[in-house]
C-alpha cells in the first residue's frame, strides 16, 4: 500500500467500500420500484409522478448555484447572466442545445473577464 | 410509412441515435465533472483503474466525491456508509415519480433504476419518446450513454487529469443549463408553475437555511410535505 503513497484508507478497503457504497446507492434507486412492483401506489403519492419534476428541476437548478458567494463580488453575477441567457435563448429560438451551448459559452467567457 | 420488421439490434442502432443527441449537455457535463474526479482519485494515492470501477459501479457524481474525500480522511466505514446513505437519499423520491413511467420498459427496467442519476432522472422525465423507438430502448440508450460519459469523464481524469492543458472550467455550467432548459420544457408542457414554484422556494430557503452541503434532500422533503398539502387531496 505504501508502495501506491496512499496515506487515507487503504486499497483493499477502499475497493471493499466501493462495491458497499455501490449497494447502498442501488437501494436507495430500487427502493420505491421493489415497494410498488406487485401494488399500485397510494393515491396520495400518485401526485407525485405529475408534480415532482418540475418541482426537483427547479431545486437541481438552484444546487447547482449553492456553493456561489453571494456576499463578496462578483457574487453570482456571472451565473445569473449566463442563466438569463439560457431562459431567454430557449424561450426564443426553443432550440435546446443552441440555449445549453450559448448559455455556457457565455458563462465561460464570463469567468475569464468579469 | 412502411414498418420495416427491425432486429433486435437494428432497434438499437434506432434508439441510440435517437438518444445521443439528448444526452449531449450531459456529455459535456460529465466530462467536465467526471475528469475532476478521477484526478482527485489518483492525486489521493489510489491507482486510476479504480476510477472506472466506482463510477461503472456506484455512478453517482456528489456519492463518488464525497467517497474520495472520505477514503483520503481515513474515515471509518459505517460512517462512510451513512453518509453515502444520506447523500443518495435523493433518490428515493425520483423512482417514486418514474413508477409509472417504467412499467412498459421491459428488460431495461433494472438497469433504468440502476442507473438512475440526477441528469439521468432530468432527461428521462424532460423528453418525449420519439414514434419509431420503444420506450425502453430510449430511455435504456440514454441511460447507457450517460453512464459512458461518465465512466470516459473519470477515466481521462485518472489517466490524463495532469496533463491536460486547456481549462474547462465552467463548461460543467452545461448541467445548469440542462436543468434550466427542462424545468422551461415541463412549464411549458404542464401549464402549472405551482409545483415549480414550491421547488424553488424550498430549495433557495434550505440554502439559505441549512447550507449548501445538505441543502438537497431538505428542499426535496419540503416541496414534497408542501405539495401533499397543497394537492395531495386531488384525484
Amino acid at each position: 500500500m505504501n508502495a501506491l503513497g496512499i496515506q487515507g484508507t487503504p486499497l483493499a478497503d477502499a475497493l471493499i467500500a466501493t462495491v458497499i457504497f455501490a449497494l447502498v446507492i442501488l437501494a436507495t434507486r430500487a427502493f420505491p420500484f421493489a415497494l410498488f412492483s406487485r401494488r399500485d401506489p397510494p393515491r396520495a403519492l400518485r401526485f407525485v409522478e405529475k408534480y415532482i419534476p418540475p418541482a426537483v428541476m427547479a431545486i437541481l437548478v438552484v444546487y447547482c448555484l449553492k456553493d456561489i458567494h453571494w456576499a463578496s463580488w462578483p457574487s453570482g453575477i456571472r451565473e445569473l447572466i449566463a442563466l438569463a441567457a439560457v431562459v431567454l435563448l430557449h424561450l426564443w429560438k426553443k432550440n435546446a442545445m443552441l440555449s445549453i451551448f450559448g448559455g455556457t459559452a457565455l458563462y465561460m467567457v464570463l469567468i475569464r473577464i468579469i | 410509412m412502411i414498418q420495416h420488421p427491425t432486429t433486435a439490434k437494428n432497434g438499437g442502432t434506432i434508439a441510440i441515435k435517437a438518444a445521443f443527441p439528448v444526452t449531449v449537455p450531459v456529455l459535456f457535463g460529465y466530462l467536465a465533472i467526471g475528469i475532476p474526479f478521477g484526478l482527485m482519485l489518483v492525486k489521493a494515492g489510489y491507482p486510476w483503474w479504480l476510477s472506472p470501477i466506482m463510477s461503472l459501479l456506484m455512478y453517482a457524481g456528489a456519492g463518488q466525491y464525497i467517497a474520495v474525500g472520505l477514503f483520503a480522511a481515513k474515515a471509518p466505514l459505517t460512517g462512510m456508509i451513512v453518509t453515502m446513505l444520506m447523500v443518495n437519499i435523493r433518490h428515493i423520491v425520483y423512482g417514486l415519480s418514474l413508477i409509472g413511467k417504467f412499467r412498459d420498459v421491459g428488460r431495461w427496467k433494472p438497469y433504468l433504476v440502476f442507473a438512475l442519476t440526477d441528469e439521468t432522472y432530468a432527461l428521462l422525465t424532460g423528453v418525449k419518446v420519439p414514434m419509431n423507438v420503444k420506450p425502453g430502448a430510449f430511455y435504456g440508450s440514454i441511460a447507457a450513454l450517460d453512464h459512458s460519459y461518465w465512466i470516459i469523464g473519470g477515466l481521462i481524469g485518472a489517466l490524463a487529469g495532469s496533463f491536460i492543458p486547456f481549462s474547462f472550467t465552467g463548461i460543467d455550467f452545461a448541467l445548469t443549463a440542462l436543468f434550466a432548459v427542462l424545468l422551461i420544457d415541463q412549464l411549458k408542457r404542464t401549464k402549472d408553475p405551482l409545483p415549480a414554484c414550491i421547488g424553488l422556494a424550498s430549495a433557495i430557503l434550505a440554502l439559505i437555511l441549512i447550507g449548501p452541503s445538505n441543502m438537497l434532500i431538505v428542499a426535496l422533503a419540503a416541496s414534497i410535505a408542501t405539495l401533499i398539502l397543497v394537492r395531495g387531496r386531488e384525484k
